[in-house]
């Protein structure tokens, strides 16, 4: 790679005892980036503690805030920002929060925070450290407000993948399957896009990739721009939405995981990305969809038919969620019901797990699959007490975002 | 001579005291040096690996954060061994950070929890004569435990 590596400022307590320091080099290493510790000294440190106000009392969080301030104040340069502590501890879950939330107001640095395991790989952290040297070293790309010409964009998700072909701004083919194998399913959807746009493959002027397997298909058709879905999607959902300028959150409930992302603009502030629970996630829509007997299509307008407070969800676990689904239904209650409550636990998981980690700012912009179950929407925008914009195409949010984005490639932006 | 576990650990001072008295200190500088000097899979700069949270489970549970769990990988063998230990309370960040908090709290539990070592449970000094006192606190409880003096 030729390009200067993008410097991006870690702010941590812990990785470095939990074994993941490694991790977070490897994955830095992965998209051309270097992780640097700003440089601050014991003076800086005790001025910054008393400025900050807050009374951390763990010296290498008290460090963290002094080199936040030092970043603010620009005596230390930084491309970007990526806050990490121990998963499970409260006083780092606070301090992470403020800093992040005190970098995002005070400067135009990307920041991304995680809170990490023993057992964080680089894997895990390599589509967060993407999008964070992405939003740095591609601010003109993602400035684009219009598609251009004629392009192609596909989103292998975990659990669907879409093609969308594009012409001169306007959507003119989609593709929609389940993922199987990676290749051949988007083999599938490219042809059922191109077929709808009447194009042939060689028609396409740019391609650009997306989602889970982004890379093995990009390499395989040679896309111009594979790029991970937390600024992809917060392109194409402003876009669809027509909300490129100010403020967004965009929420995306997928099959594996979810985002919440913070938008500016149509580039993401700060983001969240979650994958641990299965409970906060789509496949947990899915499988209630199978139990109570129906397609996951049909499960939103029941949902939308039944009161989600009738049914006592366990909105933490899968297994436990599972377990009052099944209940639920053997004490008698609808599976109207019974679809509204389920709604209901993902949506106050993903508040709970994720939301609290971004500011919220409207509109909140919800799109991915999960965005068709109005169900899941009107409990969302119950908790989030705003009215949730779900533009056309939300299901196809990443293949929009990654036709929008790959038109910069066709004069070579 | 004892082996006189030191808190905060990364205390410079501290560990150049217990030696002139004549003792051998346990504190962070050897526990990261056995690090560094044991060959192993490179993980910058404590060269410490996910297995040392595993390590870590016999002073601190699982649902401790994993960096606790990991500080106590390299301090926990360190508090068994202990012969006596010196615990200065709200020390400066120049006399020795001990980085994380938590790890602090369990730390000096279970070193006052250690009822069989003798144990100097001190203030740190914030005028001129605590700071006599204190240096004299220590050495007393050092000269006490009968070490020889490397003054």
């Amino acid at each position: 790679m030729s390009e200067q590596p993008v410097r991006v400022a870690q702010l941590s307590c812990g990785p470095e005892h939990s074994g993941v320091q490694k991790e977070i080099y490897d994955a830095a290493a992965m998209v051309n980036a270097e992780m640097f510790f700003p440089d601050v000294t014991l003076a800086d440190i005790r001025r910054s503690y008393d400025e900050f106000g807050l009374e951390a009392r763990s010296g290498d969080l008290k460090l963290a805030i002094a080199r936040a301030m030092a970043l603010v104040e620009g005596s230390v340069e930084a491309d970007a920002v990526f806050i990490a502590t121990c998963f499970r501890c409260s006083e780092a879950a606070i301090v992470r929060n403020e800093l992040r939330r005190y970098i995002h107001e005070n400067s135009d640095l990307p920041v991304v925070s995680y809170s990490f395991t023993e057992r964080t790989t680089a894997g895990t952290l390599l589509t967060r450290m993407e999008a964070l040297t992405t939003i740095a070293r591609r601010r003109a790309l993602l400035a684009r407000e219009k598609q251009v010409g004629i392009t192609l964009g596909v989103d292998s998700g975990s659990s669907t993948t879409k093609a969308i072909v594009m012409q001169d701004n306007e959507i003119i083919g989609t593709g929609w399957t389940a993922t199987t194998e990676v290749l051949k399913s988007a083999e599938t959807v490219m042809e059922s896009a191109l077929s709808e746009a009447g194009l042939k493959l060689s028609d396409i002027e740019a391609i650009g990739t997306t989602g889970y397997g982004r890379y093995l298909i990009g390499e395989k058709i040679g896309a111009d721009l594979i790029q991970e879905e937390l600024t992809v999607n917060s392109k194409g959902a402003v876009f669809l939405a027509d909300r490129q300028h100010g403020e967004a959150t965009v929420i995306d409930i997928g099959g594996m995981d979810n985002k919440a992302i913070s938008v500016q603009d149509g580039i993401p502030g700060t983001f969240t990305m979650g994958g641990i629970c299965a409970g906060a996630s789509g496949r947990f829509l899915e499988m209630t969809a199978k139990r109570i007997g129906v397609d996951i299509t049909e499960l939103g307008p029941i949902a939308m038919k039944g009161l989600s407070r009738e049914v006592p969800m366990n909105s933490y676990c899968i297994v436990f969620g599972t377990q009052s689904l099944v209940n639920a239904l053997a004490e008698g209650h609808s599976k109207e019901d019974v679809a509204a409550a389920a709604c209901r636990s993902v949506a106050e998981q993903v508040f709970e797990q994720q939301l609290q980690e971004v500011d919220i700012k409207e509109p909140v912009i919800m799109v991915g699959g999960t965005s068709l179950i109005e169900g899941l929407v009107k409990e969302m925008g119950s908790l989030l007490q705003t009215e949730i914009v779900v533009p056309h195409h939300s299901q196809y949010i990443g293949s929009v975002g990654s036709a929008l984005l790959s038109s910069g490639f066709i004069r070579g932006e | 001579m004892a082996k006189v576990f030191i808190y905060p650990a990364t205390s410079l001072v501290l560990s150049d005291m217990v030696e002139r008295w004549g003792h051998e200190p346990l504190g962070a500088a050897i526990a990261i040096r056995e690090r560094i000097q044991t060959a192993s899979l490179d993980s910058p700069p404590l060269q410490m690996t996910p297995e040392d949270p595993k390590k870590g489970l016999k002073w601190a549970a699982v649902e401790v954060p994993a960096g606790v769990r990991g500080r106590m990988a390299l301090y926990g063998p360190m508090i068994d061994e202990a012969d006596a230990a010196i615990i200065i309370n709200d020390a400066d960040l120049a006399f020795g950070c001990m980085g994380c908090s938590r790890t602090n709290e369990l730390v000096m539990y279970l070193l006052r929890k250690r009822s069989d070592i003798p144990l100097l449970d001190i203030k740190y000094p914030t005028s001129d004569e605590e700071g006599i006192e204190f240096v004299a606190s220590i050495k007393e409880f050092l000269t006490a435990l009968g070490g020889e003096t490397n003054e």
